[in-house]
């Protein structure tokens, strides 16, 4: 027990490396806020293509590209761009370098999301919005879009709880996120107490987006 | 973009798709695909069953035990992967509970699958009208026949659409033990590629994983379509 209390949860040492633990978790939530939008935006645009096209073949590329990134570890891509990039005379930043890979990766997850959504619009409503006088795009922005995502409003909450976990591989290319900057912390001190304060900092970040999802799965069961 | 002084496509080739270096260092990325397919294998049966008994367990609707389940899964599903790999493989030596890297990935892969597999079983349970085990019991079946014949072969079913999602992902994860030098596929090739300081391992461990995978992807498609047909 006493080890525990000195390895674990050394007050001491948390007190010590809390502002740095602090910084870690702003660049935490920041490479979120960075890499989320964008995901949700390019898998939006991804999953209006792939189910507004008539091109059957733009819609096979699309399957084969998501299925493509979904067989993918999103860590082992992070490295392949990493480590590839110098290879082809490319210096990217590390930034670069995991926004490239989140990109990738991010798209494919909610593109999916969003695809299930549209298809679960039953075809009557653009046909109504469309008998209105709404142009197709109108229709798509006014009526299709926002009903699509009000159902799978749970699976995106989901996907971005990943996403926000995710962020931890970025400490495999050293940028100072949480996880990286505990681990730091932790070879400093020689104690693990960095680790867990940041595994609890984990915590209090996202089990209210876990219970929130959870209440939200609940909710749309009712209904359901 | 390419460097100035590469001849092009050749270049490109030998950096990246390398005969020789590749025929030095398959096998060794072989042997890391055998690890990483025995740990998937591991995580998936070990986290599918304890997913199951705590889903049976939070229907038992004993107050304390169905708290603690919910409260194993919400904070398994919020702590990051890596965050427990890297808790379990080198905070835990502190404590006297040393593990090797392959425990140290499995056991944290296991309790994140066993924690979302809870869920999506206990979505399944909530779903099924109660007249099913009100029904199933006025046959005269117990509560654990009435469990295990009626109400888990429904629930089952309903879960396996989120499941197979999450079992790829959770799967996918194993390359996370490269993090604490678990010598499976991303682990070899990294320093199969720095041995040889060229790319081409990591090209190779690149296409071991969608090797591995994409039968599993389109597995996946394949049992969510048939599943949703019958329901």
């Amino acid at each position: 027990m006493d080890a525990l209390l000195q390895n674990f949860f050394n007050l001491a040492i948390y007190r010590e490396v809390f502002p740095f633990l602090l910084r870690g978790l702003w660049t935490t939530i920041w490479l979120s806020l960075l890499v989320i939008p964008i995901g949700i935006v390019s898998g939006l645009a991804l999953a209006l293509v792939c189910t507004q096209t008539r091109h059957r073949w733009l819609r096979v590329l699309v399957a084969v590209y998501v299925d493509f990134f979904r067989s993918f570890p999103p860590l082992v891509l992070l490295i392949l761009i990493y480590f590839g990039a110098p290879f082809l005379g490319l210096d990217l930043p590390k930034l670069a370098a995991v926004a490239i890979g989140f990109m990738l990766n991010n798209y494919s997850y909610f593109s999916e999301v969003f695809r299930a959504g549209i298809e679960s619009v039953p075809s009557g409503q653009m046909e109504a919005a469309r008998s209105t006088g709404l142009t197709r795009l109108q229709a798509l922005r006014h009526v299709i879009v926002p009903q699509a995502t009000r159902n799978v409003l749970p699976d995106l909450v989901s996907n971005c709880i990943e996403v926000i976990k995710l962020t931890t591989i970025a400490s495999v290319v050293a940028l100072p996120e949480l996880l990286r900057v505990a681990r730091d912390a932790q070879s400093l001190v020689y104690n693990p107490s960095p680790i867990v304060l940041a595994a609890l900092m984990y915590l209090a970040l996202l089990w209210p987006l876990v219970r929130w999802l959870s209440r939200l799965e609940h909710k749309n069961r009712a209904i359901a | 973009m390419v460097n100035s002084a590469a001849p092009g496509l050749e270049q490109f080739f030998f950096t990246f798709f390398n005969a020789d270096v590749a025929a030095t260092y398959w096998r060794d990325i072989a042997r890391g695909m055998g690890i990483t397919a025995l740990l998937s294998i591991a995580v998936v049966a070990s986290g599918l069953l304890l997913g199951l008994v705590l889903a049976v367990v939070r229907h038992l609707q004993w107050r304390l035990p169905g708290l603690l389940v919910v409260a194993f899964a919400d904070i398994l599903r919020s702590l990051p992967p890596l965050v427990l790999i890297i808790v379990f493989f080198f905070a835990f030596p502190f404590i006297d509970l040393s593990m090797s890297s392959f425990t140290a990935t499995w056991l944290a892969l296991t309790l994140v699958l066993a924690a979302y597999a809870e869920e999506s079983i206990w979505g399944g349970i909530l779903s099924l009208p109660v007249g099913q085990s009100e029904a199933a019991r006025s046959t005269g079946l117990s509560w654990w026949q009435t469990t295990v014949s009626v109400v888990l072969p429904q629930a089952l079913r309903l879960a396996v659409p989120p499941l197979t999602n999450r079992v790829i992902s959770v799967t996918k994860n194993t390359a996370l033990g490269s993090v604490i030098a678990l010598s499976e596929i991303l682990n070899t090739a990294q320093s199969a590629s720095s041995n040889a300081g060229n790319p081409t391992p990591l090209m190779l461990g690149a296409a071991a994983y969608l090797v591995m995978f994409i039968p599993v992807v389109l597995f996946s498609r394949w049992l969510e379509t048939r599943w949703r047909w019958k329901r």
